[in-house]
């Protein structure tokens, strides 16, 4: 019987294949969260990402975890990760050091968008590790700070030394003319700042409604009550975004894992316009 | 349209074969109609045909030779497409690194699937829209469809759970192959009439005897054809129903499914558009070689949704929520159609008997919205 | 501070916006203007609440004494806010302390002076629960957002 088969044309799978890169160091931002700086090498030349956007990180026979790019867009050779230690690759991660190698591919996903904010006000809400997403449109914003009215930074942590960037959210006060509010859900008498949840923070700031662009991240169901606060403010849906956070496999839309009712997070997410995911917010389990 | 008798039909296998094809068809194995290797015309199911219920299948002896008198099995095409399992990448230690080797080992197959259900065939197109003309391209997937080459059969019968009719995907195959055969059965004769669905079916065909049908063998097709779609084992009011699931998020008919439904994923493994994938990744004992491979996933899985501090889906009844929702709703917004093409498999595979239609139906006639379908 | 001044300053704080001349007017009568040093403590947990105070600058911290601990903060209150309303509850004892957090100016209107106008002039009552149940219930929204310990939870965004 004639069994003799002719072979296809192999293509690589590259958009799932991983690239090593070089580990410049960790930093540790509180008990269980840290900062990976890579060294992009190779795999630099022509990287290129948007504030928002992440990469899915691979640690040699472990895994991989999508986690968001939480340095400057201006400096895409040398990239930083803000990693919370809670599965088996993030706590690989977490023991890694400088001169070590890892996997990284992207970038991937939707991006805070810019434009609308020219010489608007920007309203930044983040909770716990979501202020990482917002860091590089932080960047973004501050290199050209007269391009844009008032920025205003509302973030959320657990406690003071749960906060991220500590040193930055006073640099961006001082230096950059950013309105920076702080809370924490709980504080010790050392602590003067602000004690309350995120959207507590609201009523120290007047926005302007017309004229801000609100971008929120942090847990689910803060981002929920944000958004019912800008609402109150009267800020208009269409002037906020928001960065949704599910399960991800692949990062490019096949394996189907990160889906949010009738989008793929990875795709057309993370960060949505507020309109396409208002009415998914309120489905429990969706 | 051309007649090709049955003793002619080898011609058409040697002639896949002497094209470099891996042929792949039906054959019995198991108790069940299967796809495997096929080289020999006395390897498909002849004289077998198989009966399906909800929750139950099983093969019987026909009366006569059929060949391809059974609807579709446990196997869809999708397992030589999309595979159940595939190595993404190996890496090796370097020095403190890693180099990764992005090569899949050997070649691959260049496959003819021979005997594709019109409903498989829209399976097919629907996976093409995942993996291939989206932003990034499943470059596995994307050179084994490239060049297989399809021959379709016509259904000249239905099964108990098919509903193809509904789903407007068959039981005549429209495009999307190569060939197409339609087995007629009457006054004696056994022959084939065969569509050209290509320029190479052809010149397959070219390798094949065979000759013009007349009027009256088409004729005498549309008429088998048409009797099969009369008979469907179930249907689905598709009108309105991707509204009418978004509706129905908090329907009470979810908690009752899932009273019943088993969370095994079967629905999920038979279905030919489901494309759920996850990933393992691997090292040898001394670690100095790593892998990093793909598996099919299923949305019922309780690990499929788990986040850093928690679960998206906790319970069954909100994972069959989401795979029927996706099925019939929320694929049509991703990709422009249903994802369900109405084979049965999930009916008849599933253990407890759990019916698509059936559920549907259910929660369209119990709507909680203003919309009634 | 003589009462028109006062009267100023009221009308500009938060919880007291649009309210009639009227209430204003009755509410004045019990007001007094008040400034507190860092680490004052302004309420006590445990004694008797007859005052209620609205902020206009500066950070108070409301603390819960825990034995054998350093009290818990559960919440800083700041400008255009309100400190407690024991006063209006039997039996009109704090169930808090509040320590002040950064130098704190305050109108402090007296409890007792308020129950009995609230008593005498029931619309004003009504007005003044009104808009005190409106903090309250943003105040159990916070707890409740407290209580389920958010950012042990997911992130938002890929991380």
């Amino acid at each position: 019987m004639n069994r003799k088969t002719q072979a296809a044309e192999v293509e690589v799978l590259d958009p799932m294949t991983t690239h090593p890169v070089l580990i410049r160091k960790t930093i540790w931002e509180n008990d269980d969260t840290f900062t990976l700086t890579l060294d992009m090498g190779d795999y630099g030349q022509g990287f290129r990402f948007l504030p928002g956007q992440f990469n899915m990180v691979y640690v040699y026979g472990v895994g991989e975890a999508a986690v968001s790019i939480s340095s400057d867009p201006a400096k895409p050779a040398v990239l930083d990760h803000t990693i919370h230690r809670v599965g088996l690759v993030t706590t690989a991660l977490a023991q890694m050091k400088r001169g070590d190698v890892i996997g990284i591919r992207g970038p991937y996903g939707s991006s805070w968008p810019i434009d609308c904010a020219r010489g608007k006000d920007v309203c930044i809400a983040s909770g716990g590790i979501g202020l990482a997403p917002l860091r590089p449109i932080i960047y973004t914003l501050i290199k050209r700070r007269e391009e844009y009215g008032r920025i205003i930074v509302l973030y959320g942590g657990r406690s003071p030394l749960d906060l991220l960037y500590r040193v930055e959210l006073e640099k961006w006060a001082n230096d950059f003319n950013v309105e920076v509010l702080v809370t924490v859900d709980r504080g010790d008498s050392s602590w003067k700042g602000h004690i309350g949840v995120v959207t507590s923070l609201f009523q120290y700031i007047k926005l302007d409604a017309r004229e801000t662009i609100a971008y929120v991240c942090g847990p689910e169901v803060m981002m929920r009550y944000t958004v019912d606060e800008l609402d109150r403010r009267g800020i208009p849906q269409t002037q906020t975004y928001l960065s949704m956070e599910r399960n991800m496999k692949c990062a490019v839309g096949f394996c189907g894992h990160c889906q949010y009712g009738p989008t793929f997070i990875c795709k057309e997410g993370p960060v949505y316009p507020l309109p396409r995911v208002r009415p998914l917010l309120d489905r429990k389990e969706l | 349209m051309f007649i090709v008798e049955l003793s002619d039909l080898q011609g058409l296998i040697t002639a896949l074969q002497g094209n470099g094809y891996a042929v792949i068809g039906p054959t019995v194995r198991d108790g069940a109609i299967t796809f495997d290797t096929l080289n020999s015309v006395d390897e498909l199911p002849r004289g077998w045909t198989d009966v399906q219920e909800a929750g139950s299948y099983g093969i019987r002896r026909r009366e006569d030779d059929a060949l391809f008198a059974y609807n579709v099995g446990p196997h869809s095409w999708k397992k030589f497409l999309f595979p159940s399992r595939l190595r993404l990448f190996a890496a090796q230690k370097a020095g403190k690194g890693f180099e990764v080797d992005p090569a899949p080992t050997g070649t691959l197959p260049r496959y003819a699937f021979f005997g594709v259900r019109s409903c498989e065939l829209a399976a097919i197109a629907i996976q093409d829209k995942i993996f291939m003309d989206g932003k990034y391209t499943d470059k596995h997937y994307k050179t084994l469809r490239k060049s297989a080459c399809i021959i379709a059969v016509n259904c000249v019968r239905v099964g108990g759970t098919c509903f193809c009719d509904s789903m407007n995907t068959g039981p005549r195959a429209k495009a999307g192959f190569d060939l197409a055969l339609t087995e007629v059965m009457a006054d004696g004769k056994h022959h084939f009439l065969v569509e050209v669905g290509s320029p190479l079916g052809k010149s397959l065909l070219q390798k094949v005897t065979h000759r013009e049908a007349q009027d009256a063998e088409k004729v005498q097709v549309d008429r088998i054809l048409k009797a099969a779609e009369d008979k469907m084992g179930r249907t689905l009011d598709t009108q309105k129903l991707p509204r009418v699931l978004q509706d129905n998020f908090e329907h009470p008919r979810w908690e009752d499914i899932a009273k019943r439904c088993l969370s095994c994923a079967n629905c999920t493994m038979v279905c030919p558009t489901c494309f759920c994938s996850t990933v393992e990744d691997v090292t040898d004992l001394t670690g100095d070689h790593a892998e990093r491979w793909r598996r099919w996933d299923s949305c019922f899985t309780t690990d499929f949704t788990k986040v850093a501090g928690g679960n998206m889906r906790m319970s069954t009844r909100t994972r069959y929520r989401q795979w029927m929702t996706h099925k019939l709703s929320n694929w049509v917004e991703q990709f422009g159609t249903m994802g369900c093409v109405g084979c049965g498999r999930c009916i008849t595979w599933c253990p407890v008997g759990i019916d698509i239609t059936a559920e549907a139906t259910a929660i369209r006639e119990n709507s909680m919205s203003t919309l009634n379908g | 501070m003589e009462k028109e001044d006062l009267s100023e300053i009221m009308r500009q704080h938060p919880f007291l916006d649009g309210l009639a001349f009227e209430h204003m007017q009755l509410l004045i009568g019990c007001a007094s203007n008040a400034r507190f040093a860092d680490d004052s403590t302004i309420i006590q947990e445990g004694q008797v609440a007859n005052k209620f105070y609205l902020i206009r600058s500066g950070r108070v911290a409301l603390q819960m004494d825990v034995p054998g601990k350093a009290p818990v903060r559960i919440q800083t209150v700041g400008p255009g806010e309100v400190l407690g309303w024991s006063w209006l509850i039997s039996p009109y004892r704090w169930h808090f302390s509040g320590v002040v957090v950064l130098e704190t100016r305050a109108i402090v209107l007296d409890g007792e002076c308020l129950r009995n106008k609230c008593a005498k002039d029931p619309e004003f009552g009504y007005e003044m629960l009104r808009r005190l149940s409106r903090v309250m219930e943003r105040r159990i929204d916070a707890t409740r957002l407290q209580l389920i310990d958010l950012y042990d939870a997911t992130g938002g965004a890929p991380r």
